[in-house]
C-alpha cells in the first residue's frame, strides 16, 4: 500500500500538489484521473521519489520513504513515450534492472521469457526498440516493470501515444497483466473511458488536488462536486440551472418536473442539474420522461450510437442514443430524459441530491 | 525544509574553489591594483579613482575601445548573417550531413595562436600564398605590414574565417529542430521563401541566435591572440584592439594600476553590452 | 470546389520496389463528392498519411493520378492545389497574432485588406475565438491553437479540399469533444469537401459522412458509418470499427446456419461460396443472455458507465457481449442469444452470407 500524507509539492512560489492524502491499496489499479496539468504526473514524481516534495510523508508497505531515493523505494515507471535503451536488445531491455537487482544467469532468463511471454513479445527479444511498432516498443517498456520485482508500478498515460485499437486491447490486458503480482499500481489518464475499463479505485484530480477519491464505479455514478462530475464524463455531461420550488423542478425553458425522495427535500432555490448524455434520449422511455424540445445543433452518427446537440434556452445539451436516429440539423425535436438520474449541485458546485 | 537533501552543497564544493581561484581572487587582485599606485618593493600608495578618470579621459584608451567596437560591429555583421545563410543552405537529411557538421567544425578545432600564424604565413607579401596571389598575379596592392586596411581586411576575414562556422552549426541546430508539419503548412498557406523565413525560421531560431550572437559578441570584444600574432597591433595602432592596448600598458609598460583600472572597465562594458542585449533578446519572452 | 479523384494509385517509398511489399499504396481507387465529409482510417502504417500526401501534392504518387474536377493535378505543387491541410500538431505562425495567423493564408495570395478583415471576422465568429483575435497566437492552450490552424484552412474561400491530419491527437478528452462537434458544425454550416485521417474509429465514424478504412495499403471498405458498424465486408472492419470490436468466431456454415462450438446458430441469410476457411461475425451489441441458446461461463463483467461489457467463454472461444442495463455474476454459466439479422459468415476474411432483403 502507498500511503500518502499532508503531501504538498511547491516550485518557487507555484503549487503544483495541495495538500493530499490518500491510501492507495495492492490488488487492483488505482487511476488517477484528470486533464492535463492537473497533477498526475507531479503526483507520481513525488511517490517515485523524482521531485522533492515540499512537506508531508510517503508510506511504502508501512515504510517510511520520504526520504528515500529512487533507486532504494524499488518501483517501476511507465511512461507516455516509450523509454527503451535503443542500444539494447528487447531482452536485455527487459533484463536491466534485473542484472542491477544481481539476480543470476539462469534467474534473469526465467523472468525475462515469462514477462515476454505475456506481452507476445517472444519474437522480438533480439531486435532492437527501434526496429519495433510503437506499441511493440510499449510492451517492452510494460515488460520491464512486470519482470522487476517492484513493491509500486507506476503507469504514467502509458496508452496515450498509441493506436485506439492498440490502447483497446492493451487496456483490457493490463489489469490481468499487474493481478497477483503484490505490487501497488497507480495508473495516471486524462480519458474517462480508461478509468472505467481498468475499474478499481479512481481519485479525481483537479488543479494539483485530488477532490474525489473511491471505487471507479460510484465515482461516476455519484460525483461529489460538479467539477468531478465533469473531470469524470466522456461526452461531457449536460449541466444547466434548474429552479426548485415546493416539489418541482423547473428549467430556465420552463421543462419542468416532480421530485422526489432527496432531492425534494432540499430547500427551495437554484441548482444546477447534471443528467448524461446517454439519459437524454430521442425517444420517450416512460410516462415519468420530461421532455425536452429544442433546435438540433449538430449531429453525430458513429454506427453504433448517434448524437444530437440540441439547444436549451441558454444551454447546449447532447442526447447520446445507441443505433440510427434521423434528425434534421436547424429543426425542432423532442428529447425525453428521465429525472430519476438527474443530480442536483448546490451554487458552491457540491453535490446536493 | 526537513525533506531537502544538504549533501547537494558538498558536490558544488569543487566548483566553488575552482571559481574563486580561477576567477574570484585574481578579480579582487585587479581591484586593489586598479586604486593605488606601486613603484616595487611591495610599496602601495592610495590613489582612489584617478587611474579609472584618467583611462577614460585618454586618447589612446577611446581611440583603442573605437577600434575594438568598429571590430565587433563588421564581424557581427558579417559573420550572424552568412552563419544563418550557410546553415539555411546545409542539407537536413542525407549523407552530407555529418561530412557538413565535420567541414564546419574544422576551423574551430585549430588553436587561437596557430590561427594567427597560419593567417600570418598566408598573407605575407611574396612569401604567402594569398600575398603572392594578390600582389603578383591580381597586381593589386595588399601588404598588411604597410597598410592599416588590408591589415584590417586581414584580421576580418580571418575572423569570419574562424569563426562563422559557431553561428552555422548553432543555427543549424536550431532549424534541425523545426518539425517538418511547419513547411508543409506553409507551403499549403502559399507563402513565400521570406515569409518561411520571416515567420518560421527566424522565430524558431531566436534562442539559438541570441546565444550565438552573445558568445560571438563576447569572444570577438575580448579577442587577443590572433590578431596579436598576426599584426602586433600593427602598422602603427591601426590594429592594436583593447586588449592588445591593455597587455601593453600591463607588461610592455608595467603599469599595473593603470592597467588594472582599464581591465575593469574593459569587463564592465562587456557585461553591460551582454545584459543589454540579453534583455531585449528576451523581453518578447516574458 | 471540384470532385476528388484518385485513380489507380499507388506509391512506394522504394526508387525501384520489388514487390507488392515494397509498396505504401498497392491500389486505390476512390471518388468524393464535393462538399461531402470524408474520413480516412486505419491503424499506424496502413498508407493513409502516404495518401493524404499524395492528394495536398506533398508526395508524388509512384503510378496513377489525382484529379480535382477535371484538372489532373497529381504533379501540381501543394500551394497550386487550392488545398487546406490541419496537422497532428498545431502549426501556428509564432510571433503572429490570431488575426495575422488567420490572415496569412489570405495575404499570400494578395487578397485585398476589405476581403481579408471580413474572411477573419467570419471564420473567428464560427470557432469562437473572436475576442482572442489580438492576442499572440504562442500564448494559447493546444486547443485554441487547433483551432486557428483549422481556420487558417477555412479562411479561404476558393479551397477545394481541407485535409485533417489526425488533428485531436494533443487535445484533452473532454475537449476533443467539444472541438470535433466544432468540426462537424463548420462542415455542415460551410460545406467545402472535407477529409479527415485518423486512427480513432470515433472520430472517423462521427466525423464523416463515408469513411474509409484502410489497412496495408489497401482500401478494405468504403462506406456510411452505419454500414460500416452494421455490415462490415471485412473481419478487419468488424474488429477495427465498434468498441469492443466484432466477435469473430469459429464456425463451420451450411446453408442459413452455421454450427459454431457444436451449437446451431441462424444466419442473417444463406452462405455463399465454398472452401476457405469460415467465422462467425457478431457485434457485442447484438449477442444477449437469455434464457437459451449457447451455453457460455461469464469471466468477467465491467462496468464502463454507459453499459455492461461482459466477456464470456463458450468453450475455447471468447466472446463478448454489450448489455445495457443488467449484466450476470462473474463466473456464471448463461446463455447467449445471436440477433439472426445481425449474424453473418465470412469466407478467407470477406463477408459470404447474403441479406435477406
Amino acid at each position: 500500500m502507498i500511503e500518502l500524507q499532508d503531501v504538498t509539492k511547491r516550485v518557487g512560489n507555484v503549487v503544483h500538489i495541495k495538500p493530499t492524502s490518500l491510501k492507495l491499496a495492492k490488488g487492483h489499479f488505482n487511476v488517477l484521473l484528470g486533464a492535463t496539468g492537473s497533477g498526475k504526473t507531479s503526483l507520481i514524481k513525488l511517490m517515485a521519489g523524482l521531485d522533492p516534495m515540499a512537506s508531508g510523508r510517503i508510506l511504502l508497505n508501512g515504510e517510511d520513504v520520504t526520504r528515500l531515493n529512487t533507486q532504494k523505494r524499488q518501483i517501476s515507471l511507465v511512461h507516455q513515450f516509450f523509454v527503451n535503451y535503443p542500444h539494447m536488445t528487447v531482452f536485455d531491455n527487459i533484463a536491466s534492472p534485473l542484472r542491477v537487482a544481481g539476480m543470476t544467469r539462469s534467474e534473469i532468463q526465467g523472468r525475462v521469457e515469462d514477462a515476454a511471454d505475456i506481452l507476445q513479445l517472444r519474437p522480438m527479444l533480439n531486435r532492437r526498440p527501434q526496429e519495433l511498432s510503437g506499441g511493440q516498443q510499449q510492451r517492452t517498456a510494460l515488460a520491464r516493470a512486470i519482470a522487476k520485482d517492484s513493491k509500486a508500478v507506476f503507469l504514467d498515460e502509458p496508452l496515450a501515444n498509441l493506436d485506439y485499437k492498440l490502447r483497446e486491447e492493451l487496456r483490457e490486458q493490463l489489469p490481468e497483466l499487474f493481478a497477483g503480482r503484490g505490487a501497488v499500481v497507480v495508473y495516471a489518464t486524462s480519458e474517462p473511458e480508461e478509468a472505467l475499463m481498468l475499474g478499481g479505485e479512481t481519485a479525481l484530480m483537479h488543479d494539483g488536488s485530488v477532490t474525489q477519491f473511491g471505487p471507479t464505479s460510484e465515482i461516476y455514478r455519484r460525483p461529489n462536486n460538479l467539477m468531478a462530475a465533469h473531470v469524470f464524463s466522456d461526452p461531457p455531461i449536460n449541466t444547466a440551472p434548474v429552479t426548485k420550488q415546493g416539489n418541482e423542478a423547473q428549467l430556465e425553458n420552463g421543462a419542468r418536473w416532480s421530485l422526489e425522495g432527496a432531492p425534494a427535500a432540499l430547500s427551495d432555490g437554484h441548482y444546477t442539474v447534471a443528467i448524461r448524455p446517454h439519459r437524454v434520449l430521442p425517444v420517450r422511455q416512460s410516462d415519468n420522461d420530461v421532455e425536452l424540445k429544442g433546435p438540433v445543433l449538430v449531429t453525430e452518427l458513429s454506427g453504433s450510437d448517434s448524437s444530437a446537440h440540441f439547444r436549451l434556452g441558454e444551454v447546449d445539451w447532447v442526447s447520446l442514443s445507441l443505433g440510427v436516429h434521423p434528425y434534421n440539423v436547424g429543426q425542432e425535436h423532442s428529447f425525453f430524459m428521465d429525472p430519476s438520474h438527474c443530480r442536483y449541485f448546490g451554487e458552491d458546485g457540491k453535490w446536493v441530491a | 525544509m526537513k525533506t531537502e537533501n544538504q549533501r547537494a552543497w558538498f558536490f558544488v564544493l569543487p566548483v566553488l574553489f575552482l571559481v574563486a581561484f580561477n576567477a574570484l581572487v585574481p578579480m579582487m587582485t585587479v581591484v586593489n591594483y586598479s586604486v593605488q599606485e606601486t613603484f616595487g618593493n611591495n610599496q602601495f600608495f592610495w590613489q582612489g579613482l584617478d587611474w579609472f578618470e584618467q583611462i577614460l579621459r585618454s586618447d589612446r584608451f577611446q581611440a583603442a575601445l573605437g577600434r575594438q567596437f568598429l571590430f565587433t560591429g563588421i564581424i557581427l555583421a558579417i559573420e550572424v548573417p552568412l552563419g544563418i545563410i550557410i546553415a539555411l543552405s546545409m542539407p537536413r537529411k542525407g549523407f552530407w550531413v555529418p561530412v557538413c557538421l565535420v567541414l564546419m567544425a574544422l576551423p574551430m578545432l585549430i588553436p587561437w595562436n596557430v590561427v594567427g600564424a597560419m593567417w600570418n604565413i598566408f598573407a605575407l607579401p611574396k612569401i604567402g600564398m594569398l600575398g603572392y596571389f594578390m600582389n603578383d598575379v591580381l597586381g593589386v596592392n595588399y601588404d598588411m605590414t604597410q597598410d592599416p586596411l588590408a591589415a584590417w581586411i586581414t584580421i576580418i576575414v580571418m575572423d569570419v574565417w574562424h569563426w562563422t562556422s559557431l553561428v552555422v552549426l548553432l543555427c543549424y541546430a536550431g532549424l534541425v529542430s523545426i518539425p517538418d508539419a511547419y513547411y508543409q503548412a506553409a507551403k499549403i498557406d502559399g507563402a513565400s521563401a521570406w515569409s518561411v523565413f520571416r515567420y518560421i525560421q527566424l522565430p524558431k531560431m531566436k534562442t539559438v541566435l541570441t546565444i550565438a550572437i552573445l558568445l560571438r559578441f563576447m569572444d570577438s570584444f575580448n579577442i587577443y591572440t590572433e590578431p596579436f600574432v598576426l599584426t602586433g597591433g600593427g602598422p602603427g595602432n591601426s590594429t592594436t584592439l583593447l586588449s592588445i592596448d591593455l597587455v601593453k600598458i600591463a607588461l610592455g609598460q608595467f603599469d599595473l594600476g593603470p592597467a588594472a583600472a582599464m581591465s575593469l572597465i574593459y569587463f564592465a562594458i562587456t557585461l553591460l553590452v551582454s545584459w543589454v542585449f540579453y534583455v531585449v533578446m528576451t523581453k518578447d519572452d516574458q | 470546389m471540384a470532385e476528388i479523384k484518385l485513380s489507380n494509385l499507388k506509391h512506394s517509398y522504394f526508387p525501384a520496389p520489388k514487390g507488392p511489399d515494397d509498396f505504401a499504396l498497392k491500389e486505390i481507387d476512390v471518388t468524393w463528392r464535393d462538399g461531402g465529409a470524408y474520413a480516412l482510417l486505419g491503424p499506424s502504417g496502413c498508407g493513409k498519411s502516404t495518401l493524404l500526401n499524395i492528394i495536398s501534392g506533398l508526395l508524388t504518387p509512384s503510378e496513377g493520378r489525382v484529379l480535382f474536377g477535371d484538372q489532373d493535378v497529381t504533379e501540381l505543387e501543394p500551394d497550386k492545389r487550392n488545398i487546406a491541410q490541419v496537422f497532428q500538431f498545431p502549426v501556428i505562425y509564432d510571433t503572429m497574432t490570431v488575426r495575422q495567423n488567420l490572415a496569412f493564408p489570405l495575404k499570400n495570395r494578395g487578397v485585398d485588406e476589405a476581403t481579408i478583415a471580413r474572411r477573419v471576422a467570419e471564420i473567428a465568429e464560427m470557432l469562437d475565438v473572436t475576442e482572442m483575435l489580438d492576442t499572440r497566437a504562442a500564448g494559447l492552450s493546444p486547443d485554441n491553437k487547433q483551432k486557428i490552424s483549422m481556420g487558417r484552412g477555412l479562411v479561404r474561400d476558393d479551397v477545394n479540399v481541407v485535409m485533417f491530419d489526425e488533428p485531436l491527437t494533443v487535445i484533452d478528452p473532454h475537449l476533443k469533444w467539444k472541438l470535433r462537434s466544432k468540426l462537424k458544425e463548420l462542415h455542415q454550416r460551410i460545406a467545402v469537401t472535407m477529409i479527415y485521417v485518423t486512427h480513432d474509429q470515433t472520430e472517423a465514424l462521427t466525423f464523416a459522412d463515408e469513411v474509409v478504412v484502410m489497412q496495408d495499403g489497401v482500401v478494405v471498405q468504403i462506406g456510411t458509418p452505419v454500414e460500416l458498424f452494421e455490415r462490415p465486408q471485412h473481419t478487419f472492419v468488424g474488429h477495427f470499427i465498434g468498441s469492443p470490436g466484432m466477435n469473430i468466431l469459429p464456425c463451420e456454415a451450411r446453408g442459413d446456419h452455421a454450427s459454431f462450438a457444436g451449437h446451431s446458430v441462424n444466419l442473417e441469410g444463406p452462405v455463399q461460396g465454398a472452401g476457405g476457411s469460415t467465422e462467425l461475425g457478431i457485434r457485442p451489441e447484438y449477442v444477449s443472455v437469455a434464457d437459451q441458446g449457447v451455453p457460455a461461463t461469464v469471466t468477467k463483467v465491467s462496468d464502463v458507465g454507459r453499459h455492461f461489457v461482459i466477456d464470456a467463454m463458450v468453450g475455447e472461444t471468447r466472446l463478448k457481449v454489450v448489455s445495457e442495463h443488467s449484466a450476470p455474476e462473474q463466473g456464471s454459466a448463461v446463455h447467449l442469444a445471436f440477433r439472426p439479422d445481425q449474424t453473418r459468415v465470412y469466407r478467407d476474411g470477406w463477408i459470404a452470407t447474403e441479406a435477406r432483403s
